[in-house]
């Protein structure tokens, strides 16, 4: 009997305490809030398709990529791959029946939902208007939105996040099957287990920040507003120490997902392994302590920007590693052109993008120059939506069989790739270059020499729309239609793949033990299995 | 056997529920850690921009009920730690020792009590009611309100420590704890520790700063 078949009824479900129901019941909650930000995002990009203000005016347009950010970051990216993906596979990677501490995992999603509760709230109280960042003194003392309600939501869901890490970290440490041995983890567990230290350490430190922007706001008593003795860098520092490892929480695991389809799809072992795993932990460690390049013109002390520049460097490396080790995976594979696979290549090349403008932000002068100008706005896309997204959605096609039962219908997850990588490649593409020309982030006109590139960009976002619309309709039609999976439509290799799917509530009638490395694939393995099971796309 | 004693279904043995609890309690103080984090480096800031505004507040605070505080604190954190020991090695006392423990520190949470009515008194307490005159008024402003805001956490913390070890305290007066299961006792006994730990640090600097200069 599947996880699937443990109950029909809603209160089963939100009761559970099965690592892969409570997955569901993230992803369901997580797409909601997607499409929620990716609204808020269409009326940006409508708006921006003409130089002049046509569709809203500044402050609708402040508080639309307000909600776009918040949402889109904390309620889609942060728990994106980690709550689903990550839930469901964890255990079952590494040979336990579920997470440490089931019970918590259900907490956290309740915990998520309140705090989106408080989002949808600010959403109908009317919006708040001071960007993702809430930057003080404009948060505290001169913005006339709904401040503290948005804080709180934040403030809230960060709580989801830490149960997520703490959960994850305990189930690495004491949960994995005999034999699984920390090098014979899949990359996906070790880029998780990575990806929940940072969610440990660096939430906490936001949520005290945002207590002390919803105190100051409230109590005009604080430390983060000149006029009341504080100092906006303090808030600035504080903010960062949280939001730049934020963005290794939403790519750290992209990273894993990217490991375990090429390393599939190429008939290949991962290249350099051991490098792998090394570069998740130095990425990760390094990623803590490059904070200060979002504030190189804030006037932080030079010395200051000198070194975080040179650490913002560093963290290059490892993450090259993994580019390199990607494609020598690649090199004399015999790959499969599936979707998963469409997908996570699009994650390495764009990644790879994404990756090489950051180093020329991460550059003094030349930031000097890009600093809060629509360069920054592709960068960052590029690596949250472009790297994360694609990465999420190649996931979401590689383990569908494993989660339904069922297989998605290839040729669209196929056309649904392609569409989402010529879509965002149109949208953002431009707006390198709109940043490199000076159009600067966060307004709702420009001059009209910025027109062709944005219309560029506005008519790529409505092809991405559609490329994300698809698999809703696709997925939806193949829970029913799909044809059955079998328990490893991939021949893929990895302890999820020795269970039945959809898998028992257990996971496994007995407990496994691990004989051989995480990613033993081979030519001749795969000759000698030819002959029935694999089902190539 | 009560349920306490069972193991939950995701484990294979009882040693590796006792070691997943103790790791996840040692993680959670992690982030409890990094939670106070912001206040030592608004602290921080404040004593770097405003070195004599600082040490003008804390000669303002009153170091005798702090230091009294600090040793109700340490005392607690040693009865806290007999108590792990002797349901540890399954002594008699558990129960005596935990209400000890509670006891001390509502002994600590009645002198803050004190201190902060002092305070209000002598119009120490931003935004509410603060009166203070002269050169450094923005700084005492600034020292006060992060005092209020960290030993008000504590205290939090503590309340809820409190709470914890008067329910271990039952618990240990139906005799749910022995060799064989005292997880409960040993991870509410590194919370305890934590919140002590906390407070060493509070203590000189909120309290010494200008003694020590």
């Amino acid at each position: 009997m599947s996880y699937l078949e443990e109950g029909y009824t809603l209160r089963s479900w939100l009761t559970t305490h099965d690592h892969k129901r409570i997955a569901i019941l993230y992803a369901i909650a997580i797409t909601a809030f997607f499409f929620v930000g990716g609204a808020a995002a269409t009326m940006i990009r409508l708006e921006l398709a003409t130089p002049q203000a046509d569709l809203v005016q500044a402050d609708t347009y402040n508080k639309l990529f307000t909600i776009h950010g918040v949402i889109m970051v904390w309620f889609f990216l942060i728990p994106s791959i980690p709550a689903t993906l990550g839930n469901f596979l964890m255990p079952l990677m590494i040979g336990a029946r579920d997470l440490a501490f089931p019970r918590l995992n259900l907490a956290s999603w309740y915990i998520y939902v309140l705090g989106g509760l408080f989002t949808v709230a600010t959403l109908i109280a009317g919006g708040v208007d001071t960007g993702w960042t809430f930057y003080t003194p404009y948060s505290t003392m001169f913005s006339n939105t709904n401040v503290i309600l948005a804080a709180a939501g934040v403030f809230i869901t960060g709580f989801s996040s830490i149960l997520t890490g703490l959960n994850f970290i305990v189930t690495v440490h004491k949960m994995r099957a005999p034999g699984m041995t920390w090098f014979r983890l899949p990359l996906f567990v070790w880029a998780h287990y990575a990806t929940s230290v940072i969610l440990v350490l660096a939430t906490p430190v936001l949520a005290m920040t945002l207590v002390l922007i919803a105190a100051e706001r409230l109590l005009h008593v604080g430390v983060f507003d000149p006029a009341l003795g504080g100092d906006p860098l303090l808030f600035q520092h504080l903010f960062w120490f949280y939001s730049h490892p934020a963005v290794y929480i939403m790519v750290l695991p992209a990273m894993g997902v990217a490991s375990e389809i090429i390393t599939c799809f190429a008939r290949k072992r991962v290249f350099g392994y051991r490098f792998m795993a090394y570069a998740i932990l130095g990425i990760a460690t390094i990623g803590f302590l490059v904070w200060g390049h979002h504030m190189f013109v804030s006037g932080q002390s030079m010395y200051a920007g000198m070194v975080f520049s040179v650490l913002s460097f560093m963290v290059a490396v490892p993450s090259a590693i993994k580019v390199f080790n990607w494609t020598a995976t690649l090199y004399k594979g015999s790959i499969t052109f599936s979707a998963p696979m469409l997908y996570a290549l699009g994650f390495v090349g764009l990644f790879m993008i994404g990756g090489m403008t950051g180093l020329i932000l991460a550059t003094l002068a030349l930031d000097v120059h890009l600093t809060d100008t629509y360069f920054v706005v592709a960068h960052f896309h590029y690596i949250m939506v472009g790297g994360s997204v694609m990465a999420y959605l190649g996931g979401i096609h590689y383990w569908w069989p494993k989660a339904t039962g069922r297989m998605y219908p290839e040729m669209w997850g196929r056309v649904a790739a392609i569409v989402i990588f010529v879509g965002f490649n149109l949208t953002f593409f431009p707006q390198y270059l709109l940043g490199y020309y000076g159009m600067p982030r966060r307004y709702h006109v420009y001059p009209p020499e910025f027109t062709v590139l944005n219309v560029l960009s506005s008519a790529g976002a409505s092809i991405l729309a559609i490329g994300y619309l698809l698999p809703i309709g696709y997925l939806a039609w193949s829970l029913f239609r799909g044809k059955k999976a079998g328990a490893n439509p991939w021949d893929a290799r990895g302890l999820e793949w020795t269970t039945p799917s959809p898998p028992p509530k257990d996971n496994f009638a007995v407990a496994p033990t691990v004989t051989e490395e995480p990613y033993a694939y081979s030519p001749e393995r795969d000759a000698e299995m030819a002959g029935g099971r694999i089902a190539q796309p | 056997m009560s349920v306490a004693h069972r193991i939950a279904e995701q484990f294979e043995t009882r040693e590796q529920q006792r070691e997943a609890d103790s790791l996840g309690t040692w993680v959670f103080l992690a982030t409890e850690l990094m939670f106070f984090g912001p206040l030592f480096l608004a602290y921080f800031y404040g004593r770097t921009h405003y070195g004599e505004g600082f040490a003008v507040a804390s000669g303002r605070t009153h170091v005798w009920l702090g230091t009294a505080n600090t040793a109700l604190l340490l005392t607690s954190s040693l009865t806290m730690a007999l108590a792990v020991r002797a349901s540890w090695i399954g002594r008699r006392g558990v129960t005596l020792l935990l209400a000890l423990t509670a006891a001390l520190g509502v002994a600590f949470l009645a002198v803050k009590g004190i201190e902060y009515r002092k305070e209000w008194d002598e119009a120490l307490v931003p935004p509410f009611r603060f009166v203070f005159a002269g050169e450094h008024a923005r700084a005492v402003e600034v020292f006060y309100w992060l005092y209020f805001l960290i030993t008000g956490l504590h205290a939090l913390h503590l309340t809820i420590g409190i709470g914890l070890v008067l329910w271990l305290a039952l618990r240990a007066r139906r005799g749910d704890f022995g060799p064989h299961y005292h997880a409960p006792v040993e991870m509410t006994g590194l919370y305890w520790h934590f919140v002590d730990v906390l407070w060493i640090f509070l203590y000189p600097l909120i309290y010494l700063l200008e003694r020590w200069r």
